[in-house]
């Protein structure tokens, strides 16, 4: 892909900075009023640099130092914005204690993962595209979605040299079923390449980047936030064991959507696909990888819950951003 | 299947085809290469893991597609 549109100045001084050759400085500060979707947008193409670069910039600009602090600071920010939104939300439910107490190990993790995701109203995109869905709003709902899709299962792989023993066997068994299981054609982010295509869309990797919406571009950084530093591995494995768990019912409502809206089967084959993976995915990404986890470094259990909260917070805000807009269309 | 009858299975290899019985949920097979379903027929898998339905309200059996939680949800044991 090449560099995004910048979306505000910081966003502009990085993308004018790649397009040269790694430099010792670039000056990189923001005003005082910087903006959300700018800083977001700076924290995505930091990111991407680790995944799959970009055509027109130097790849030794990945580790360079100049980029460093900036890239810090933007994930400091996110990331405490969404302990304090989490530490409130433990706060309201009464959970705090329970969560944080490293002492209790293992213990009740499950059953906690089970209450968050069920406690969970916010408003599905699957169930209004099923409803009310047009062309127009599956289209979008599908260039929003094929920012994290195109590379799906990447920011979990950054966790498997960070793990040892069993957590690392059971989430290696999900991720080598999400790339396909030694089947060329069932890698997930190809089925999902192969059903934007077939739908007259763009298949190329990061093209719809300069349409992706503040809550889609937070979604992402944050998945590669966890999966880039390895302190932040339960969270990583939290959020994953969430995704799972809400991924089967919800695909099998697109598949009916999409169908229902006469879209290529490949497209509705690639939720076919989620619903039966999804269901094996999340009994191991729950127990035999997250409660493993836990057993075996129990203070990562506030950390787990963290990221599954996560999970839930961050596609509640982009389900609802997509509601409002549609609504008020 | 209902709970507790293992599923017939074609192991994958020589190894004997393992199976971990998920509370309130499928049954994890691994080293399967096919899997029999309530009705005879015979599925092929191609999964490293598969899951397979206890519950019995599985659209896509053998295997599991979550609909065990919305029995959970309705109050229902799905495994009972």
């Amino acid at each position: 892909m090449l560099l995004p549109t910048p979306r505000g100045p910081l966003s502009e001084r990085l993308v004018t900075a790649l397009a040269h050759p790694p430099r010792s400085h670039v000056h990189l500060c923001r005003t005082a009023e910087h903006d959300a979707t700018d800083d977001a947008l700076t924290l995505w193409i930091l990111h991407e640099l680790h995944y799959r670069g970009f055509d027109d910039v130097d790849e030794r600009w990945e580790w360079a130092p100049a980029l460093s602090s900036m890239r810090q600071r933007l994930e400091q920010e996110l990331e405490s914005r969404l302990r304090a939104d989490f530490e409130t939300h433990l706060d309201q439910h009464g959970l705090t204690e329970v969560v944080h107490d490293e002492q209790a190990g293992s213990d009740g993790l499950v059953d906690l993962l089970h209450d968050l995701i069920e406690s969970d109203d916010s408003p599905s995109l699957a169930q209004h595209l099923l409803r009310e869905g047009t062309p127009e709003r599956a289209s979008e709902f599908l260039r929003q979605r094929s920012v994290y899709h195109l590379k799906e299962a990447d920011p979990t792989a950054w966790v498997v040299p960070r793990l040892a023993g069993p957590a690392k066997a059971a989430l290696m068994e999900i991720q080598f079923d999400e790339y396909g299981a030694g089947h060329r054609d069932r890698v997930h982010q190809d089925l999902f390449a192969r059903g934007l295509a077939a739908t007259g869309l763009s298949a190329d990797y990061g093209h719809y980047l300069d349409e992706a919406r503040l809550p889609i571009l937070e979604q992402n950084n944050a998945l590669s936030l966890f999966g880039l530093h390895r302190r932040l591995r339960g969270a990583a494995l939290g959020h994953l064991a969430v995704f799972e768990a809400t991924s089967s019912l919800p695909s099998r409502t697109l598949a009916r959507a999409l169908r229902r809206l006469d879209l290529p089967e490949e497209l509705a084959a690639y939720y076919d696909e989620h619903v039966e993976a999804d269901a094996v995915h999340e009994q191991l990404a729950l127990r035999d990888v997250c409660e493993t986890l836990v057993r075996e470094e129990s203070h990562l259990r506030a950390d787990v819950v963290f990221g599954a909260w996560a999970c839930l917070e961050l596609e509640a805000r982009t389900a609802r951003d997509l509601l409002q807009r549609w609504d008020a269309a | 299947m209902s709970a507790g009858v293992s599923p017939a299975i074609v192991a994958a290899g020589d190894a004997e085809p393992r199976l971990h019985e998920c509370p309130g949920g499928p049954v994890l097979v691994r080293g399967a290469a096919r899997v029999q379903g309530d009705d005879g027929s015979w599925h092929d898998t191609h999964r490293p893991v598969s899951a397979v339905c206890r519950c019995g309200a599985s659209a896509l059996r053998p295997w599991c597609d979550g609909t065990h939680k919305v029995l959970t949800q309705r109050g229902i044991n799905p495994v009972d």
